[in-house]
């Protein structure tokens, strides 16, 4: 079940714990895997550790060039594209009276357009070959909304919206479009809570602890496997209980 | 009959998988030849990606016929 021998799969923001994990984990299913970030000493790590079947290739995606080139790149690369994680994705948290149109833009830049950028890229191919699987990292927060956090916020209710639109629109030619929602995951991005919140996080999660990387990467190999064909417009939440939607 | 509308008939055959003898010239893609609003979309990214041409949206809107796609690459081509 789930294997993905001979599929090529793009990880976006595969320096970050998740993106890590996920790319790690399609890797182990049998993808080619192509890993995108700006830092390039981590993407070689990574690329070392994985060992074949790896292509690295770097990404500004506040670029609005990047992701068509960043598509070209790994469809001539590794010979085909067939799984797009848009996983990238970065937050500037403030109160909405103190954010600026340029923390707005910034956030909504990197986390919803360039997603629909790379997706936009990847369709045309994907349609030609009647297959494909276009996966977009969320958060809980899109859908509850968090206090500080209006820009991430949308953008990850945008990712929702944008992938039921896709998702309607190229369900014929074999294509799914689906999200996966995290709630709190130890990675980089919660290191720096501070420790009372993250403390008081935990008293909401009925599972009693924060994600793994590895949690949210099994929901994501699922949704790219042949066995979730008929899963569409879909937004698995993977968030140990938090929020039961 | 021209290279052009030769070359538009077999993209629109491959495209749909409908049979040759029914892409006359006058077939409408969605009326005749039963394609959908994806299906016309795919038909234009193909038919630039063949002859090397843009069709801007507003184009594409116009070309609903098989006739209609042979006449905008001619005129394209030809200026
Ligand atoms: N951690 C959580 O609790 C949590 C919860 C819900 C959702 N998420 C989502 O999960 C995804 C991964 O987050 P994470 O926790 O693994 O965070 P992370 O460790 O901070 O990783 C973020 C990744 O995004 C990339 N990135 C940021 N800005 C970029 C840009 N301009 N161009 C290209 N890449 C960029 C970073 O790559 P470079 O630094 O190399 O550019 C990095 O690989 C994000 O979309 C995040 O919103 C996380």
């Amino acid at each position: 079940m789930f294997d993905l021998t001979g599929k090529v799969a793009l990880v976006t923001g595969a320096t970050g714990g998740i993106g890590a994990a996920i790319a790690t984990a399609l890797h182990a299913q049998g993808a080619k895997v192509a890993i995108s970030g700006r830092r390039e000493a981590e993407l070689a790590a990574l690329a070392g550790t994985l060992g074949d079947r790896v292509l690295v290739a770097p990404a500004d995606l506040a670029d609005p060039a990047a992701p068509a080139a960043l598509i070209e790149t790994v469809e001539a690369g590794l010979g085909g594209f067939d799984i797009l994680v848009n996983n990238a994705g970065f937050t500037r948290d403030m109160l909405a009276l103190r954010m600026g149109d340029a923390d707005w833009n910034a956030v909504l830049e990197v986390d919803l357009t360039a997603p629909f950028r790379l997706a936009r890229a990847a369709l045309r191919g994907m349609m030609k070959r009647r297959s494909g699987r276009i996966i977009s990292i969320a958060s809980i927060v899109g859908v509850t909304g968090n206090a500080g956090q209006a820009n991430y916020a949308a953008a990850k209710a945008g990712l929702i919206g944008m992938s039921k639109s896709l998702a309607q629109e190229v369900a014929t030619r074999g294509v799914t479009v689906n999200v996966v929602a995290p709630g709190f995951v130890k990675t980089a991005m919660t290191d720096a809570l501070p420790e009372a919140a993250r403390t008081a996080l935990l008293t909401r999660i009925p599972t009693q602890r924060m994600g793994t990387p590895e949690d949210v990467a099994g929901a994501v190999a699922y949704l790219a496997s042949a066995e979730a064909a008929w899963v569409t417009g879909q937004t698995i939440h993977v968030n140990g209980g938090m929020a039961m939607i | 009959m021209s290279d052009t509308a030769d070359k538009v008939k077999k993209i629109v055959v491959e495209h749909l998988g409908v049979e040759e003898s029914k892409v006359t010239t006058e077939a409408s893609f969605i009326d005749d030849l039963g394609a959908d609003s994806l299906d016309t979309v795919e038909l234009v990214m193909a038919f630039e990606e063949a002859f090397g041409v843009e069709i801007p949206d507003d184009a594409a809107e116009k070309i609903t016929t098989v006739k209609d796609a042979i006449d905008y690459i001619e005129k394209q081509k030809s200026a």
